[in-house]
């Protein structure tokens, strides 16, 4: 830490004083006020949506009982995608970071340039290109890879593809970034000691690249396990995520409090994993 | 044939890289292509090209108003996160102070939350509050998730600046103000600059914290979303087609701006 700029000792209070101010009232109260809600219970003889407080723990026992399967496959079908969108984004990444030369940067704003497309315009694309009235059903019915009856959206596999292309840029960036901050001369050491191309990648490369990756998996696994839009758009009601309960408890049901408790359930599952992964994958870059 | 497998062996990342491209820009090609199929008002199979979609932005009802709504929104949740944001950058990537780890927490957690916990949450704070979702409420929605990432990507570009040129800076007796204004702000501008870029965008594509908290309001991502039962308009493909075009060449401009300057 060098000491520049305006620095008396109350100016980083000031300078964080409106943002965390900020922070507190929009993020963390309501965060309260939604572990408030998951314990009410309908109000005797109110209308819908009139919840009091009563501490009635067993609403997360009952919304978990009742969704196991939604929460199961969140977890799941986020993990998939995750495990694709890495098995696509790192070669990419890497091959951007090595062989691009002087392209690096086209390609860059190449991957980041799905994201001015509304996401949503682009899911649906793919809805339509996977659709009866698409181009890739007819083709892969010709070529018998798929039986006539067979279609490619709404199904699970629609909802994890879905998930794993709209979230890959999520990988590709940080895995590009910390790929490109590797010192060439590093893998040339290794060369010279005798190591071959996939003993250097194993020993050097994907070690020094490891911050990138638990930086990508985590972008990619905590809005996929959340999300409902996929499911929504390229699914069918066997394949509702968490999500989609969350969402239609809200405001097709009004059941706030089943809602709340489900959101604090999934929040949960999701920092425990998140907190046991960085602690293996042993990097603290992320805070 | 050993050649051919040698040339395949050789460019086989290359070769992947380029299926990666396909993969990531099918669905924007097709998002281009169909902004100019004279498809009606459900836009599913190819008919034939035509102009009149362009040329006629605000064709399909409401679709407009979404946008303008979107870009509002956009503007003011960037400007607000913005703000904020480069602060809470400055008082952490140049200060050391009590409670420094638990203001790094605190900006974690909000990008550590899934998007649908965010938005019910603040959706239950404003019905307990009696303020009824709109417009408002999904600025400071949108405020709430857009602030983690401008502090990041500030965090960043100060921790990648050299001291020694604020020592410089100092050495020529500038005052601490001065310096600030003169030296360490034009050296964090570029960073504050992509770090306002990021929260637009993300703004602008935000569906699932908008739908909890806009109530009866429209943004562009609803109405996609309302209207991709029926069908969207093509008017629809029109909008992200030009966010793209535009959205592309501010990328392309900065790197050109950039690199003239680098030349300097």
């Amino acid at each position: 830490m060098v000491k520049t700029g305006i620095s008396r000792p109350g100016t980083p209070y000031l300078l964080l004083l409106p943002g965390v101010a900020f922070l507190f009232t929009f993020f963390l109260w309501p965060i309260a006020n939604l572990a408030q809600t998951s314990t009410q219970t309908p109000i005797a003889g109110g209308d819908t949506g009139e919840y009091e407080q009563s501490l009635r723990w067993q609403n997360y026992i009952d919304a978990f009982l009742e969704n196991k399967e939604q929460f199961g496959r969140s977890f799941l079908y986020a993990a998939i995608a995750t495990l694709a969108a890495l098995a696509i984004a790192y070669p990419l990444a890497y091959a951007i970071a090595f062989k691009a030369g002087k392209m690096k940067n086209v390609l860059l704003v190449l991957v980041v340039a799905p994201f001015f497309t509304s996401f949503l315009l682009r899911t649906i694309a793919w809805k339509q290109i996977l659709g009866e009235q698409g181009f890739v059903v007819p083709v892969l019915r010709d070529l018998h890879i798929i039986s006539p009856a067979t279609t490619l959206t709404s199904s699970a596999f629609a909802v994890v593809a879905g998930m794993t292309y709209n979230f890959l840029p999520f990988m590709t960036l940080p895995i590009y970034a910390s790929i490109d901050r590797i010192d060439p001369r590093t893998l040339e050491a290794s060369g010279d000691l005798y190591a071959n191309g996939i003993t250097t990648f194993r020993k050097v490369t994907l070690p020094l690249s490891m911050p990138g990756v638990v930086a990508g998996t985590l972008l990619t696994f905590i809005p996929a396990a959340g999300d409902y839009v996929n499911a929504a758009i390229l699914g069918s009601p066997q394949t509702k995520m968490i999500g989609n309960v969350i969402e239609s408890r809200f405001f097709k049901v009004v059941d706030y409090p089943t809602a709340a408790a489900l959101s604090f359930t999934l929040m949960a599952a999701i920092l425990i994993l998140v907190t046991v992964y960085i602690r293996k994958a042993g990097t603290e870059e992320l805070v | 044939m050993r050649t051919i497998s040698r040339w395949f062996q050789r460019n086989l990342l290359r070769i992947y890289a380029l299926i990666a491209f396909t993969y990531l820009l099918i669905p924007v090609i097709y998002t281009i292509a169909f902004s100019f199929n004279n498809g009606g008002r459900s836009n599913l199979v190819w008919k034939s090209f035509t102009f009149d979609n362009w040329l006629n932005p605000c064709g399909a009802p409401q679709v407009c108003e979404a946008l303008g709504n979107s870009i509002k929104i956009g503007f003011l949740a960037t400007l607000f996160s913005t703000i904020l944001g480069t602060m809470i950058a400055f008082a952490i990537g140049r200060h050391k102070f009590k409670g420094r780890s638990t203001t790094n927490l605190m900006i974690f957690l909000p990008m550590a939350t899934p998007e649908i916990v965010l938005g019910a949450s603040l959706l239950s704070l404003f019905l307990t509050l009696k303020v009824n979702p709109g417009f408002w409420p999904t600025v400071v929605a949108h405020v709430v998730f857009c602030i983690s990432f401008v502090v990041v990507t500030v965090k960043a570009r100060i921790a990648s600046l050299d001291p020694r040129l604020e020592q410089a800076a100092m050495d020529l007796y500038a005052n601490e103000f001065q310096t600030f204004r003169r030296v360490t702000l034009p050296l964090v501008a570029p960073g504050i600059a992509a770090a306002a870029l990021l929260a637009f965008s993300l703004s602008f594509d935000d569906f699932i914290i908008t739908n909890f908290n806009s109530g009866t309001m429209t943004t562009f991502p609803k109405f996609v979303y309302v209207s991709a039962a029926r069908g969207i308009p093509p008017q629809a493909n029109v909008i992200g087609s030009a966010m793209f075009i535009i959205a592309l060449s501010i990328v392309i401009l900065g790197q050109i701006v950039g690199r003239k300057r680098a030349v300097k």
